[in-house]
């Protein structure tokens, strides 16, 4: 089937490629042999924000290289890096506390709530909201809400306040991880069981099993019923 | 917009929906037979990539000659050293440390985190940036014993059981043992596990196991694992420095026989840098990128094998490396997201697997191998597949189903990343089937290891998925994301105590002259493709 290629114009010089690619495969089509900007090819690691605008049309638009097709008249250039600050902080000495959001991170007074963020975030995620539940000192909130945020710095990149959202977020979601959700009670347990002992013998009887003993052993298990 | 493109499925491919459709009603109250042993063990033999005899061959030189593995692998195992050994000058070090840990992923970013608590100095050398890694893109979650129905040992035989009995049990019994210990570590750093609200880790079955004991955070299981242990790193500056864009591409010995650190390369510049380590730790994952057979992958970009490779030229052993793990529902249209994974959960829910016809054909939750056998059957055997306008084939996984058995808006709610995955690309999966095919997945085995994560080559340790042995010949869901931890975290001590003590001697290349001498005298020095590979070439091939 002889298909009609599209031109698309990757960092400003024109390519021709066949349609229905992503940005990512269009690139490697075009002769990249990608190091930058190329991370999971699936959608998970942020590593391939790109942004782009269409032929006729003002608005710039982002995307993951890997997710977004291309189009006729695409113009893009990959971001795979934008400079963003990263507090120092020990986990394990901090508290849960609106107070620590602001010292570890004095700038999240400055957002402005324009909502630049929201828009560029290709999660779709409310990222203006999540940032003033974080100035509300909202952690547990913060932590639910950004759960999806791949890190992908577009919002970082077009944030007039200089905002580092993404790690104002994975801090929220620590100190929520750590601090605020309740501990299991039952993993506790069972990690002092397995330190005093409790089990090894268990486990060097079925070591000691001969093959055949522990094939015996595994087709009569028991399951847990769904 | 009047673009369109290539969104949603051809009329060619609609025609065949219609017949999904019309089965439908009544598909929702059969249930198809599972396979008897018999059957089972028939249908791998026939139709499962590991019993291709003709996609593997012996390999010819070095400490698994003999072995049989993967062309794509054996190629690479038997390759050229990338560095010329007179080229480099050793005694120009640019980093001098006490372990060096190569690959960023989450074992190798436990391991680091582990080797400091020992007092070690430690850098991470990884091929593209922190975190662009497998660990990064599991979704189902990770095994643990820690309800009151579990316990270690049920974990053990499990582990056994799926291995097909060939795990190396003292390697199984490190992973189960570790385990609660470990989930109770990533809970304290701040991983997000699903919980009741009492802090009750809620858990599930995984395919293989007889407790419901999988872990899980939303569908970004594996995500919320690594970017915590990554910022966990990131608050160590001043212990562990992160040397990215930067893949070793040789291993560094002394003139004592201990591996001393390896070759990176800088990928944007090009230069070769020289690590001085007294531990060094190999994670660097699977090798997925290699597409073997020709499959497509789940795997993220850098999964090429290359710990593999450099662990062989020093005198490595590799367990289990002729057994891969297919996924069986990896996407086979539309072509942007080939290979890509497809959720167990999927299945789980209810979804069946049916062909072009609208029949099923399998039982939609056989263990993998099996389920994965099915469709190639389908597809190869019985022509019951569905082509694609590239010219792919697959069965559909008919996911509205789901809708209808447990009601409106569960797809929405169980399964978000799915549904915005195939929605990008004007499928709605709530209404219409998916198209799937088996997927290249895991990497069953790799270099062998005890259980601290040594070699036997002193210097030299290794884990995560680029070590082997203890899945046997083939790994439980939820079991990889343990493992990468459990022993990341073993590898990590140890490397970290043998810092203390070791001794370096003279920083040598010897073992590369050694290599290509091996090739020479087996006649392969000419015809040696160059390795490790380190990145996939995709130019102008469309994968
Ligand atoms: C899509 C998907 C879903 C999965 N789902 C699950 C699941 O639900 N549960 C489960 O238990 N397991 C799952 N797995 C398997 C599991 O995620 C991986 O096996 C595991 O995370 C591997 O961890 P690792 O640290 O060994 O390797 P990786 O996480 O892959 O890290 C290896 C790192 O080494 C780097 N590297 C490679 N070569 C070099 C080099 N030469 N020099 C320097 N660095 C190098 C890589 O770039 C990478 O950063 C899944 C895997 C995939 C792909
Ligand atoms: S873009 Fe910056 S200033 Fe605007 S809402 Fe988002 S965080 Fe606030
Ligand atoms: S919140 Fe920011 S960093 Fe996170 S996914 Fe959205 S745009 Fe990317
Ligand atoms: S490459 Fe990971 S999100 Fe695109």
């Amino acid at each position: 089937m002889a298909e009609e290629l599209v031109p698309v114009y990757i960092m400003g010089k024109r390519y021709d490629v066949p349609p229905g690619l992503t940005i990512m495969k269009a690139m490697e089509y075009a002769g990249y042999r990608l190091v930058r900007g190329v991370g999971c090819r699936a959608g998970f690691c942020g590593a391939c924000a790109t942004v782009y605008r269409l032929a006729g049309d003002y608005r710039l638009r982002v995307g993951l290289a890997c997710q977004t097709v291309v189009e006729p008249g695409m113009y893009l250039a990959q971001i795979p890096f934008y400079p963003a600050p990263r507090a120092q902080y020990d986990i394990t000495k901090l508290q849960p506390t609106f107070a620590t959001l602001v010292s570890l991170y004095p700038e999240l007074l400055r957002c402005l709530g324009c909502g630049t963020c929201t828009k560029v975030c290709p999660q779709e995620l409310d990222v203006k909201d999540i940032m003033a539940r974080a100035m509300r000192g909202d952690i547990a909130g913060v932590a639910d809400k950004s759960f999806d945020c791949i890190m992908c710095g577009m919002c970082v990149s077009r944030c007039p306040a200089e905002e580092a959202q993404y790690n104002i977020f994975i801090l929220a979601r620590r100190l929520y991880g750590r601090y605020i959700a309740p501990r299991a009670q039952h993993l506790a347990k069972r990690v002092q069981e397995i330190e005093a002992g409790l089990y090894d013998q268990d486990i060097q009887r079925l070591k000691s099993l001969s093959n055949t003993e522990l094939r015996q052993l595994y087709n009569s298990r028991d399951i847990e019923p769904e | 917009m009047e673009w369109d493109g290539k969104m949603g499925y051809p009329p060619e491919m609609r025609e065949s929906i219609k017949k999904v459709e019309a089965t439908r009603p009544a598909r929702l109250h059969e249930t198809f037979p599972m396979m008897s042993p018999q059957e089972k063990e028939d249908i791998l033999r026939r139709f499962h990539p590991d019993y291709i005899a003709s996609a593997f061959r012996e390999i010819r030189i070095g400490p698994n000659k003999g072995d049989r593995t993967p062309h794509e692998l054996a190629d690479l195992l038997e390759g050229r050293p990338l560095i010329d050994p007179d080229a480099l000058d050793l005694e120009q070090i640019d980093y001098d440390t006490d372990v060096l840990v190569i690959g960023g992923g989450g074992a190798g970013s436990a391991a680091a985190l582990l080797a400091r608590e020992q007092g070690a100095k430690v850098i991470i050398a990884t091929k593209l940036r922190h975190g662009d890694a497998n660990t990064m893109m599991a979704q189902g979650g990770i095994q643990a014993a820690d309800k009151e129905n579990d316990s270690p040992a049920i974990h053990y035989l499990d582990v056994m059981g799926g291995g097909h009995f060939v795990n190396d049990p003292d390697l199984v019994e490190a992973l189960v043992r570790d385990a609660p210990m470990v989930i109770q570590w990533l809970e304290s750093l701040g991983c997000m596990f699903d919980k009741e609200p009492d802090g009750t880790m809620i858990t599930i079955h995984g395919g293989g196991t007889s407790r419901k004991r999988m872990h899980s955070a939303r569908d970004y299981s594996g995500a919320e694992i690594m970017r915590t242990l990554r910022d966990e790193v990131r608050s160590h500056p001043e212990d562990i420095t992160v040397l990215e864009f930067s893949p070793a591409i040789e291993l560094l010995m002394d003139e004592k026989g201990q591996v001393a650190g390896a070759v990176l390369q800088n990928l944007e510049t090009g230069e070769h840098l020289v690590v001085r380590a007294k531990a060094t730790i190999i994670a660097t994952g699977g090798s997925g990128r290699l597409h073997y057979q020709g499959y497509p992958t789940t795997n993220h970009y850098g999964a090429t094998g290359d710990g593999l490779v450099l662990a062989y030229r020093v005198g490595a052993r590799l367990a289990f490396i002729d057994t891969m793990q297919y996924h069986p529902t990896g996407a086979a249209f539309p072509e942007q997201i080939l290979g890509l994974l497809v959720t167990e959960k999927v299945r789980g829910l209810g979804a069946q697997v049916v062909n072009a016809d609208g029949e099923q054909f399998v039982f939609p939750r056989e263990t993998r191998d099996v389920e994965a056998s099915a469709i190639i059957r389908e597809c190869v055997e019985r022509g019951k597949g569905v082509r694609t306008p590239t010219g792919m084939v697959g069965v559909w996984l008919d996911s509205p189903m789901i809708d209808m058995i447990h009601g409106p808006g569960t797809i929405a709610r169980a399964l978000p990343a799915m549904v915005r995955q195939f929605a990008r690309f004007g499928i709605d999966i709530t209404k219409e089937p998916m198209l799937v095919y088996p997927t290249l997945h895991y990497q069953n085995g790799g270099v062998a290891i005890k259980p601290d994560g040594s070699t036997g080559i002193p210097g030299l340790f290794v884990a995560g998925e680029a070590s082997g042995g203890v899945h046997g010949r083939n790994r439980l869901m939820g079991n990889s994301l343990l493992d990468v931890v459990v022993f990341g975290r073993r590898a990590g001590r140890a490397a970290g105590q043998r810092a203390k003590e070791a001794r370096l001697g003279r920083l040598t290349l010897e073992h590369v002259r050694a290599w290509n001498q091996q090739l020479a005298q087996a006649g392969l020095l000419e015809t040696a493709k160059p390795s490790p590979q380190v990145l996939p070439d995709y130019t102008r091939k469309i994968r």
